[in-house]
């Protein structure tokens, strides 16, 4: 008798976990802006179909299994049956058809996910997208306003209605940077940079994590956005232009060292001006370099690390300059697109 | 390597000391059993040195299932360590080492030589061959895969295992970040292994085209040699690439080349390309055998031949050739261009294609049947529901701008565990207890056999469905650890329960096959089953000869067995006896391996004097080899009569 319920019984399962998630919105499904929404959208058509198939597949599995078991007598045994032109045409070509029709709305979402969200007032249409860029180091995430010269660690306000334009990369690992609620994730990488549009369209906290694995601190690797009314937002920059400390090349190079950042902080100015990532990935060796870094077998005894302090380190010797040229550039499109 | 001393020999970790403990004391038991009852040169003539596809097949078989041990545990200690915010179990650095090596243990230590000890056993009986085509070449296979998995395992106890995760991405896996022997380990051990891999889909390949029977045409093979087959092919496409892959991330990290490498223009993602480019088809890998598997044991207990058995060919070859197109699957969220998402989305879907044709011709292959419940059979028709749930998920994924949501989330590992589960292991353990007459002339008990199945079933969807719904609430993979606001912590605790069950079913299914050893009649003909449809059940006794046929099988139709019983034919009844030309054993293999084994060992920690002595040693054996003129012995008739009598009596 059991062996008659088990395709009943993997329902049962089905519903399990579906009936313990129905007390909150899986984040996924939650979606808070433009980007997710479209996301969470294609997931909900993509479930929907699923469904189907899987309610196909059970049904026919548990009729077929009860009615031909074995029995006394066995008067619906065919053995000779084994082909259908029309049965096999029927399974070939409805898999097609299926695959046709979620073919469409994921192309075209993937093209949609490419350009910035379409802005839906008038008012937003003129305002360029935010320009955050965004560097990975092992285990921290450093934001940087370009335009508003400043920079965070492992926090960043955006203000709600404009999209983001994140320029991804990374100082060392490859990671992912990933805000369920406000939309997928995208690869940060040593060396390259990558653009991620995203959105908010509520005022709210969120959480964002790297969600690629980088080795030992990848847990924390963790941030919170701050999504704000404009107002509040700029509110916030010029709190941070006012009384955040100026940040030293020094003070970044130790960033640089990989470990797990405590709590956040801010600063003035940017470390685009020295360096990068995306386009010299050796700049975080050269910094572990000159601090006297070196890493160490992760099952040696002895894990104490020895960082030069600041005036033992001569900076000036050493040529780190960047061409900053095309960055420069943008800037300045930035900065004249919103002054209209 | 400026390895201190004291650095080398792990200690200090209470659940490591406790493994090499057991590790010791297991040892000292197996050497002082071996001693006692005088088996050293039986186990060495009779065993390690055999050619004998069976003896090889069952020795692939039993590292499987002590990988599928050791593997397990490592999903165990993931999961409880999961099981609870906040848990202190593992540190982050030992957990990111379980669940690298659970990763690698369990695709490259576990699937692959379970299903490739399944084919090394049967297909040769089934397509009515003697042994392989290149037996020497057979045993040198087991015995490189023997040693990288054996490599691969002492990582955690001497010197510390890898910690980039299986796939050893670039730059985290280069010295920088992961300083060392570990990664190292993973490399020079998947290398050895992987030779050991090509070098039977070579063998494998030539046996199944060159060595059929008469009267076996392409299109009367049985499904599993079909897949097998293609599963070869496979191999051969596919390993070349990891095995120049391994070698250019062995040469970052001992000889400091600059290809992968952060600093020196190196270029980190052609390892994440090149490895998802073997790493892709290396899935079919490991599904298309099980499908063979799933596919004669549903034909066997419905009473009924495969229903559309040439649509069955034709969809596991398309697979084969999709299996090569999808790789950049893997990495959507690299930043490509939205045409090549576009494409690879596209690619990745179409492969359910055929593979939701083979799932309806399973079905109907029931339909008008007479179904039998055994325990392969419940295995096999299991694996229907809970390989769809795998499968649409697996379409789900392929959405590639809904995939930028679930990529390196639970969401993701829920699905391959689905499909590798349901698809791989259901297969391992339908297609062992299926063949296990065959291998070892008694049934293993069905009713302890069906306790093992329903808890694994059951433990196994309660440890993974959940999962789906942690991946949506942003649950990432690999993390050690997770607060107790983010509020995955109900989900993560009947994960954890259903993972203890899967590993209790273990526990029931090992004790079967001792209490079957003990209690289990045995099996008096070939035809264990009462069945059978294809050859390897048409051998006179049930655990076949060394020479497998007496007089080689002729065949006439699909289901060449079954086709014989039908038409009354009894093969046994013709006594011509020929002699019969078989291989020789040979010491070589076993050799040459464990010197690869000293040469990889002395690279893992830089010591190049002992990879020089080991590479010296290797050319060595392969000179003594090729001067080796031992071709084989004849079996005289008087032995096959004698043999044959006693099998009929």
């Amino acid at each position: 008798m059991l062996k008659k319920l088990k395709p009943l019984s993997l329902l049962l399962f089905l519903a399990l976990p579906l009936m313990l998630a129905g007390c909150s919105t899986p984040e996924v499904l939650d979606p808070k802006g433009p980007v997710a929404s479209q996301q969470s959208d294609l997931i909900i058509l993509s479930i929907i179909f699923m469904l189907t198939i899987v309610a196909v597949v059970f049904v026919l599995l548990t009729i077929i299994l009860v009615k031909y078991r074995e029995r006394k007598d066995h008067d619906k045994y065919s053995p000779e049956l084994h082909g259908s032109m029309l049965l096999e045409t029927i399974w070939t070509i409805i898999p097609i058809i299926i695959v046709v029709i979620l073919a469409v709305p994921t192309v075209r979402t993937i093209y949609s996910l490419e350009e910035a969200p379409q802005p839906k007032t008038a008012e937003a249409a003129n305002e360029d997208p935010l320009v955050v860029h965004a560097t990975s180091i092992n285990w921290k995430w450093v934001f940087t306003y370009p335009d508003e010269d400043i920079e965070t660690v492992n926090y960043l306000h955006i203000p709600i209605h404009r999209p983001v334009e994140f320029k991804l990369t990374s100082a060392d690992s490859m990671a992912a940077l990933w805000i369920p609620s406000l939309g997928g994730q995208k690869y940060n990488m040593a060396g390259m940079q990558t653009t991620l549009y995203l959105q908010a369209d509520h005022v709210g906290t969120y959480d964002g994590r790297n969600a690629n694995f980088t080795g030992e601190g990848f847990n924390e690797q963790r941030f919170k956005v701050y999504a704000d009314e404009e107002a509040d937002y700029q509110q916030w920059v010029e709190e941070v232009q006012n009384s955040a400390p100026e940040l030293t090349q020094y003070e970044y190079d130790n960033l640089l060292i990989p470990g797990v950042y405590d709590g956040t902080a801010e600063f003035n100015g940017t470390h685009l001006q020295w360096i990068d990532h995306s386009k010299n990935a050796d700049y975080t060796l050269e910094a572990w370099d000159r601090l006297g870094y070196e890493p160490k077998n992760p099952h040696a005894k002895d894990k104490s690390q020895n960082i030069l302090p600041e005036d033992e380190i001569p900076y000036y010797q050493q040529d780190n300059t960047v061409d900053n040229s095309d960055e420069d550039m943008d800037s300045e499109e930035h900065a004249h697109a919103g002054h209209e | 390597m400026d390895l201190k001393w004291n650095e080398f020999i792990i200690t200090g970790d209470p659940l490591i000391l406790g493994a090499q403990i057991s590790i010791l004391l297991g040892g000292i038991a197996v050497v002082a059993a071996l001693t006692y009852f005088k088996k050293w040169s039986w186990l060495w003539k009779e065993w390690l040195t055999s050619v004998d596809h069976k003896k090889l097949g069952i020795m692939y078989i039993l590292s499987a299932l002590l990988m599928l041990f050791r593997g397990g545990i490592d999903g165990l200690m993931i999961r409880t360590q999961l099981a609870k915010p906040g848990m202190e179990f593992l540190d982050p650095q030992h957990y990111n080492e379980v669940f690298s090596t659970h990763g690698v243990i369990m695709i490259l230590f576990m699937a692959m030589p379970f299903l490739i000890g399944l084919i090394n056993y049967i297909v040769p009986l089934q397509i009515g061959a003697r042994d392989v085509a290149f037996p020497y070449l057979n045993n040198l296979s087991f015995w490189t895969f023997f040693v990288g998995m054996a490599l691969f395992n002492i990582s955690f106890i001497i010197g510390g295992s890898p910690d980039a995760g299986w796939t050893g991405y670039t730059p985290l896996a280069t010295n920088e970040f992961s300083p060392g022997p570990g990664q190292n380990y993973y490399l020079l051990a998947i290398q050895i292994a992987g030779i050991g891999t090509l070098m039977t889909g070579i063998n494998f390949f030539v046996t199944i085209l060159k060595m059929r029977t008469k009267g076996m045409t392409l299109m009367k093979m049985s499904m599993f040699t079909w897949t097998s087959l293609i599963t070869m092919l496979i191999i051969i496409f596919a390993f070349p690439v990891l095995t120049v892959a391994l070698a250019m991330q062995t040469f970052d990290r001992l000889f400091g080349s600059v290809l992968f490498t952060l600093q020196g223009d190196g270029n980190p993602m052609l390892w994440v390309n090149l490895f998802w480019v073997w790493g892709h088809p290396e899935v079919y890998i490991v599904i298309l055998p099980a499908f063979g598997i799933f596919s004669e044991i549903i034909s066997t207990f419905a009473r009924k031949q495969l229903f559309a058995y040439k649509a069955m060919v034709v969809s596991i070859v398309t697979i084969s050739v999709l299996s090569f197109l999808v790789w950049v699957h893997h990495f959507f969220t690299m930043g490509n261009s939205a045409e090549a998402n576009s494409f690879f989305s596209i690619t990745t879907m179409a492969i359910s294609i055929p593979t939701g044709v083979k799932i309806f011709n399973w079905l109907f292959t029931m339909y008008r049947g007479r179904i039998t419940f055994t325990t392969p059979m419940l295995w096999s028709l299991a694996f229907i529901p809970n390989f769809v749930i795998g499968g649409v998920t697996g379409v789900m994924l392929a959405m590639a701008a809904a995939d930028y949501q679930y990529h390196n989330t639970y969401f993701l590992v829920s699905h391959f565990h689905y499909v590798l589960i349901s698809g791989t292991v259901f297969a391992c353990f339908a297609g062992l207890i299926y063949w296990y007459p065959k291998m070892f002339g008694h049934k293993l008990n069905e009713k302890i056999g069906k306790w093992a199945f329903w808890i694994f079933v059951i433990g196994f969807n309660v440890c993974f469905f959940p999962q789906y719904f942690l991946g949506l609430d942003g649950m990432p993979r690999r993390i050690s650890t997770y607060l107790p606001e983010d509020g995955w912590t109900g989900l993560n605790m009947i994960s954890t329960i259903g993972a203890f069950m899967m590993g209790l079913a273990f526990l029931i299914f090992v004790y079967n096959i001792y209490y079957s050893w003990r209690y289990s009649p045995r099996e008096k003909t070939g035809d264990a089953w009462g069945l059978g449809r294809n050859l390897e059940w048409a051998t006179t006794s049930s655990i076949p000869p060394h020479y497998n046929f007496a007089v080689l099988p002729e065949v006439t139709g699909l289901d060449p067995y079954w086709d014989m019983k039908e038409k009354g034919l009894d093969q046994q009844k013709n006594t011509d006896y020929k002699p019969i030309h078989m291989p020789s054993n040979s010491s070589t293999p076993a050799i040459m391996s464990a010197l690869m084994g000293m040469a990889a060992f002395g690279l893992v920690f830089q010591w190049y004097w002992v990879g020089i002595v080991g590479a010296v040693g290797i050319f060595i054996t392969m000179i003594v080899r090729s001067f080796d003129y031992n071709d084989g012995y004849y079996v005289s008739v008087e032995e096959i009569k004698e043999t044959e009598a006693k099998a009929n009596k």
